[in-house]
């Protein structure tokens, strides 16, 4: 797809006039999807699609148009040009943009990751027979995924990859769950196996039966998974430099009145693990690292270059969204073994479940817990627990309540596929609380 | 492209074949503190072919619409199909995709081609100004979204569907600061199958006036008291009400555990149906897809079954649940035409698509009056629930206190929680036609791989007894 895109970008683009300026951008992927209920196949299928998208500057308009491409050169340039004269008619009536971002030729990036993936022929005998004797549901979705833009100034990026994950819960007959994602680039059956068998295992331990806990503050862990969850929130009226000036973040508190998260919390954006594209929508590359919040304070927030320019501030090319693209927190002390011994008694949360902002500004956050948590006393597991709703501050969470940050950084891959397959993840540890506020 | 004879054309060793052509073209004109932010257009068009082999579906969805490219797909889904079919969940008959023609056309006013994009954006920036009229709002932003979708469907047995809906959505929004309060009010972010009359000047000028009056109340308001008590909730409230805690369990796939890796379960029993008090004997909820202004209106749904009015909870009692015809063979529960996909490059799955509480015979002064104490609320702007659907926690833009059968004072921050089952037996008072309001969202996510769909939701304005309320941060 690469050499077809940047043929194709060139024919449109030697097209231009000279008060003319134009990002192309493209992404696609080709996936094979299988849903599995019950350790069987519930719907099977693959999907090829991809869609180019351009954005045409002229006397400071602006006007964007993508589509789906049908990956034939000449059927598609007939239409990128055909759309192209539609965009030039309805430029001139749009009033003008005074914060509009002209492309600029930032240097090009060019990263291609193979893989070595399952055949489609073969997944379902390679996926299916190792799950059987318990009820796993998930989806498998394997194939390559790719993005690249160009512009009229001469820049050109192109990052492609290969991957595969299952993303599955494995239930027991007292409906207790245990989730777990097997995600990569190379296949390799053995390890998979072996991975799912881990898997039965932990679901073992959910045999005890749960017990009801009332609502009320408990010391807690919440585990790497749980974690990733909440920095995600961050990214949804958070870091955002925007959101922060139009009053719709959580960070108010801390740009305006001097509020700080807990010394032991820090977090950076940090490309380096090549699991996402470095540029962004504009063709932006940003720096391999960006320090957020360091020791709890904050030190950077995530400006776009069209906010740099509502604000008069330097752009570090942070996405249109200015969400969190590859974020990885800082591990702390706690060794893996030590967890239980720390938390003493109170309550270990595997994961969370449906975060919402309950008081945005007051950085409040509510969500349910779910998945493999239990009840621990004294350093020792007593039983799994039945679901709690949680609803409680960033201040109190990643601020004054958290007591400690464990060694071990895992990376909770994206798998989400809304508009297209996610890639990269939340690299995180577990966090230990004195208190945590559970409320239904 | 002529779905029927492609579909004569191609070579195939099934029990059943479909192609479905899905074309949209979404449009967002968006205009934030006077700045263009987005004059963006996306056009989706592909198909997807499934396919129907030894009881097991597979489906191949491809952008090439040449027929050779067509043909491919529909190998590639049938060799898919054969090579599940091993491990099938249910083996199905072609049955779950019976034979149907006909078409579906949005009843619109006023043409998409009526106002061009300059003309839209000027009444968003009109919309701005109207917005800043108090030296205290800190931004503002409104928005134009326009789609039109066109569906055609054909398959082996000859069905043959033609669908073409338009859907027009706004937003006016404020956001406000007095000190450290900072408030946002919006128009409730809602849409509805209709044309550009919703662009009228006078209306959407009153729209703004009521947006920025009432985000500088907020800044000026109370927080929300916090305790057991009376709950009103508006419409553009209720939406979310509808669509979280009886839409999703109510939900034949996920009673049957599909979803049960991402969105959840449910408290919901296949043994429950005809049996569950579901909420007061004043509660009646109906799959409607007939209303010809709601976002989710149709005539067939994907698998070609056509669509028709169904009551899900009649009197309280739950007697029918939102499941297609796949799920109706798998839990015999008799289905709905809900079987939706988001786009021709994902698969149908059971959707909510209207779902509506129908009006009951109390005025908005009857509701009021009959409160000694408690808290009516507007617009949705937070909403978290648990994966079997019970505990949730719900929060508004906007609220009113209301003492003695009367509203006395603007609240800000409120929110409210409960578990569903108790929360919907506790409904006491259902507003009459004059407070029912037809809303509806471009944003229901569900399903894996995952899809984002349109829901709508009508409801009037709704009393609940004893419900636990509170406050932000
Ligand atoms: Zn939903």
């Amino acid at each position: 797809m690469k050499e077809y895109f940047f043929n194709i970008s060139e024919k449109v683009i030697n097209t231009l006039s000279n008060d003319e300026h134009l990002t192309i951008s493209i992404n696609g992927e080709n996936s094979e999807f299988i849903r599995i209920n019950n350790a069987k196949v519930r719907q099977i299928g693959t999907v090829a699609d991809a869609s180019m998208g351009m954005e045409l500057i002229k006397n400071n308009r602006k006007v964007q148009i993508s589509f789906t491409i049908q990956r034939d050169m000449e059927k598609d340039y007939k239409i990128i040009i055909d759309y192209l004269d539609t965009m030039r008619k309805n430029i001139v009536s749009l009033p003008e943009d005074p914060l509009c971002v002209l492309p600029e030729n930032h240097g090009s990036l060019d990263e291609e990751y193979t893989g070595h993936l399952l055949n489609p022929k073969e997944s379902v005998d390679a996926l299916l027979p190792v799950m059987s004797g318990v009820d796993l549901i998930g989806i498998w979705a394997s194939g390559d995924v790719f993005v690249g833009n160009t512009n009229s100034a001469g820049q050109k990026n192109w990052f492609s990859t290969e991957t595969f994950s299952l993303d599955y819960s494995l239930i027991n007959p007292l409906k207790k769950m245990v989730k777990e994602t097997y995600a990569g680039t190379h296949w390799d059956q053995n390890d998979y196996e072996s991975f799912i068998n881990s898997s039965k295992e932990k679901l073992s331990m959910l045999n005890e039966k749960s017990r009801k806990i009332k609502p009320g503050s408990y010391r807690t862990y919440i585990a790497s998974a749980g974690v990733s969850d909440l920095i995600d929130m961050f990214s949804w009226g958070g870091v955002s430099e925007n959101s922060i000036r139009k009053g719709r973040s959580s960070f108010i508190k801390m740009r305006d009145e001097g509020k700080s998260l807990s010394p032991c919390f820090s977090l950076k954006e940090d490309f380096s693990s090549g699991t996402v594209p470095r540029f962004n929508s504009n063709g932006e590359i940003s720096d391999i690292e960006l320090p957020l919040i360091i020791d709890g304070a904050l030190k950077n927030t995530l400006i776009s270059t069209r906010t740099a320019n509502e604000y008069n501030l330097s752009t570090n090319f942070a996405s249109q969204g200015e969400y969190l693209r590859s974020p990885v927190m800082k591990e702390g002390l706690v060794e893996e073994q030590d967890i239980l011994k720390e938390l003493n008694t109170g309550v270990y949360l595997s994961n969370l479940h449906y975060l919402n902002w309950s008081d945005q500004l007051g950085g409040r956050v509510t969500g349910m817990t779910r998945y493999a948590c239990f009840w621990v006393e004294d350093g020792e597991i007593i039983s799994p627990i039945d679901d709690m709703r949680f609803d409680d501050t960033i201040y109190n969470f990643f601020g004054d309540k958290l007591e400690s940050v464990t060694s071990k950084s895992r990376l909770n891959p994206s798998v989400g596929t809304y508009g297209g397959r996610n890639l990269g993840g939340v690299h995180c540890p577990g966090i230990i609380l004195k208190s945590f506020e559970l409320t239904l | 492209m002529n779905l029927v004879e492609i579909i004569s054309k191609i070579d195939l060793d099934a029990e059943w074949f479909g192609l479905r052509e899905y074309k949209e073209n979404t449009t967002y004109h968006v205009i934030r503190d006077k700045n263009p932010l987005s004059n963006e257009t996306s056009i989706d068009h592909g198909i997807m072919v499934e396919v129907l082999k030894n009881g097991q579906f597979g489906y191949c969805a491809t952008s090439d619409l040449s027929l050779s490219g067509i043909q491919r797909a529909a190998t590639t889904a049938q060799e898919s199909a054969l090579r599940a079919s091993k491990y099938s969940v249910f083996s199905f008959e072609s049955n779950v995709r019976p034979k149907s023609k006909g078409e579906y056309l949005t009843p619109l006013e006023l043409p998409f081609d009526s106002l061009s994009a300059g003309e839209i954006n000027d009444i968003l920036m009109k919309a701005n100004d109207w917005l800043l009229n108090d030296s205290r709002i800190m931004s503002v932003s409104a928005m134009a979204m326009l789609v039109e979708t066109t569906i055609n469907y054909a398959c082996s047995n000859g069905s043959d569907i033609h669908q073409k809906i338009n859907i027009v959505g706004s937003d006016y929004s404020a956001t406000a600061k007095n000190g450290q309060i900072i408030q946002t009010r919006t128009d409730g972010r809602s849409g509805n199958q209709m044309g550009l009359e919703r662009f009228n000047q006078d209306l959407v000028r009153e729209k703004c006036n009521k947006v920025s009056s009432q985000v500088i109340e907020l800044i000026e308001a109370e927080q929300c008291p916090t305790g057991e008590m009376s709950l009103v909730l508006a419409p553009d409230q209720m939406m979310l009400q509808i669509h979280e805690s009886i839409g999703h369990p109510l939900e034949i796939d996920r009673i049957l555990g599909d979803e049960r890796n991402y969105a959840g379960w449910s408290f919901v029993q296949l043994e429950d149906f005809g049996k569950l008090q579901y909420g007061s004997d004043l509660m009646n909820v109906t799959f409607d897809p007939t209303i010809s202004n709601e976002m989710a209106s149709y005539g067939f749904d994907d698998g070609g079954f056509k669509a028709s009015k169904e009551h899900l909870i009649k009197d309280g009692v739950l007697l029918r649940g939102l499941g297609a015809l796949e799920s109706q063979e798998r839990s015999e529960v008799p289905a709905v035409a809900n079987f939706r996909s988001c786009s021709w490059n994902r698969a149908p799955i059971d959707r909510m698509a209207n779902l509506n509480l129908e009006a009951g015979d109390s005025s908005f002064e009857d509701i009021i009056s009959s409160v000694e104490y408690g808290v009516y609320m507007e617009t949705n702007r937070s909403w978290s629930i648990d994966d079997y659907r019970n505990k949730f926690q719900f929060g508004s833009e906007y609220g009113k206190l209301i003492e003695n059968g009367k509203i006395t004072k603007t609240l800000r921050d409120p929110n409210y929680r409960a578990i569903t089952v108790p929360f919907w037996n506790s409904l006491s008072k259902v507003g009459d036609e004059s407070t029912f309001e037809v809303h509806g969202t471009p944003n229901c996510g569900k399903g894996e791989p995952n899809q984002v769909i349109r829901v709508g939701h009508a409801s009037p304005i709704c009393l609940f007894d004893n419900i636990q309320v509170f406050g932000g941060a």
